[in-house]
């Protein structure tokens, strides 16, 4: 399995998503992509943005300094757009 | 503001300048005009003059509604539940309440569904922990437009001996007021009334007290001196906009169904809140890939006024807490609340003009974003 990273720090909304979603079109069914962000909207969009994508996401946690958020999204198989 | 409410109030100015509690020529006339105010307002949400006093707006009210509650009922426990779609108004001074405690359990935030209704066996939980004096549901959610099943929640509320505050601040004038309620808040400006008149229904036989001394102002429910011309202006507004309520609300209804098909119909784009079970003139979207900002200017410079809960919106970093609890996206969020058909030349028309330039313009801030094909 593959794994990528998006730095999404210090972007605000949409543009954590933008960047998440930019990095799944590039990347094969089943990438692992991990997004870090400091933006709270974050934290509604990319679950919200999962489902309506049919992606998983897979955990959600904080940095230990608290200073952002890191996503874990594994990328669903073609068509499940 | 409907137009006869505006005349009403220009009126008033003349007529109702005095204080009311003064036993003069000017202050008796004042005292009538509110009295005789009070009288339609409690005709139309079904009860008696003397239990709705005047507030100086709906969230005071609401505060109102539930400080009271929890003082009458101090001896027997200090805990509210409240949905998570409440007004700002129930949350942030519940969660501040709970804070200054130290004991969070002193404010409970029920759970809703992706629709925005609250989740009854989650409220049933919730009203069964010990100590809770004080349910907190809305009518209706003047954001997403969901209506509450107040009724079932009415009826959890009283199986555990606890009142139900229900706020209609986004219902009333186009929804029948509600009847399922031990408390009730709401203001006039959802009635095509102006801003500064807050009704506050206060049951004879529901346990109330603000802490404090006894205030002589409106029976002892605020310590604010309401406007009597600003009230008049209410009443006549309640009086125009409860004679034609279930035409206009019909129309709206129809209206929003065009605006959430026309959204529905756009790539990637979400409709948001109960398509049935909701205000007849409010509707919510969110679009993927959109600034909620750029979104709203782009709709302004076409000339229709829209509202957004996206976090690059607000003065905070934070979305609007009635989305973030759906579940639902909350970027590139728009909300359009269609104003009575009285307070505006042609909503239908306006409506009409909406639906045919909402793709462009959701087209034209993505373009700028360069998200195709994402």
């Amino acid at each position: 399995m593959s794994a990528l990273e998006v730095d999404a720090r210090g972007l605000r909304c949409p543009l954590p998503v933008i960047r998440l979603a930019a990095a799944a079109r590039d990347a094969s069914p089943g990438t692992e992509v991990t997004v870090l962000a400091t933006d709270p909207a974050a934290r509604h969009d990319i679950p919200a943005w999962c489902r309506m994508r049919g992606h998983a996401l897979t955990a959600v946690s904080e940095a230990t300094d608290g200073s952002h958020t890191a996503y874990r999204v594994l990328l669903a198989g073609e068509g499940s757009r | 503001m409907v137009p006869a409410a505006r005349e009403a109030l220009l009126g008033a100015l003349d007529a109702g300048w005095a204080d009311p509690r003064r036993l003069h020529a000017e202050g008796r006339r004042a005292r009538a005009i509110l009295d005789q105010a009070r009288e339609v307002v409690a005709d139309g949400l079904g009860v008696r003059p003397p239990e709705v006093p005047f507030l100086p707006d709906g969230p005071a009210a609401l505060r109102a509604a539930v400080d009271g509650t929890l003082y009458a009922a101090r001896r027997r426990g200090a805990r509210v539940v409240a949905t998570a779609v409440e007004h700002s108004a129930v949350l942030t001074h519940g969660r501040y309440r709970a804070t200054q405690a130290q004991e969070p359990a002193l404010f409970a935030e029920v759970g809703v569904d992706r629709l925005g209704r609250v989740d009854l066996a989650a409220l049933e939980r919730a009203l069964g922990v010990p100590g809770t004096v004080a349910a907190v549901v809305q009518s209706a959610n003047g954001e997403v437009g969901t209506r509450q099943p107040l009724e079932a929640a009415r009826a959890l509320a009283r199986r555990h001996g606890i009142p139900l505050v229900v706020d209609a601040m986004a219902g009333l004038g186009r929804d029948p007021a509600p009847r399922d309620f031990d408390l009730l808040a709401g203001e006039a400006l959802s009635w095509g009334g102006p801003g500064g008149v807050g009704v506050l229904v206060v049951p004879e036989r529901v346990r109330w007290r603000l802490p404090g001394p006894p205030s002589e102002l409106e029976g002892g429910r605020t310590e604010v001196m309401p406007v009597v011309p600003l009230v008049l202006a209410a009443a006549e507004a309640w009086r125009q906009t409860a004679a034609v309520r279930d035409a206009d609300a019909a129309e709206a209804h129809t209206l929003v169904d065009l605006v959430r098909a026309a959204a529905a119909r756009m790539p990637d784009v979400e409709v948001v809140g109960d398509p049935v079970e909701r205000l007849p003139h409010v509707v919510t979207f969110s679009c993927l890939y959109v600034d909620g900002e750029a979104l709203v200017t782009e709709l302004d410079r076409r000339g229709f006024s829209v509202a957004s809960g996206s976090a690059c919106t607000a003065s905070t970093l934070e979305p609007s807490h009635v989305l973030a609890a759906m579940e639902v996206l909350t970027h590139g969020n728009v909300r359009v609340t269609l104003p009575l058909a009285a307070s505006t030349s042609d909503r239908a028309r306006d409506v009409e003009r909406f639906v045919a330039e909402l793709p462009d313009a959701v087209e034209a801030v993505r373009a700028q974003l360069g998200v195709a094909g994402l």
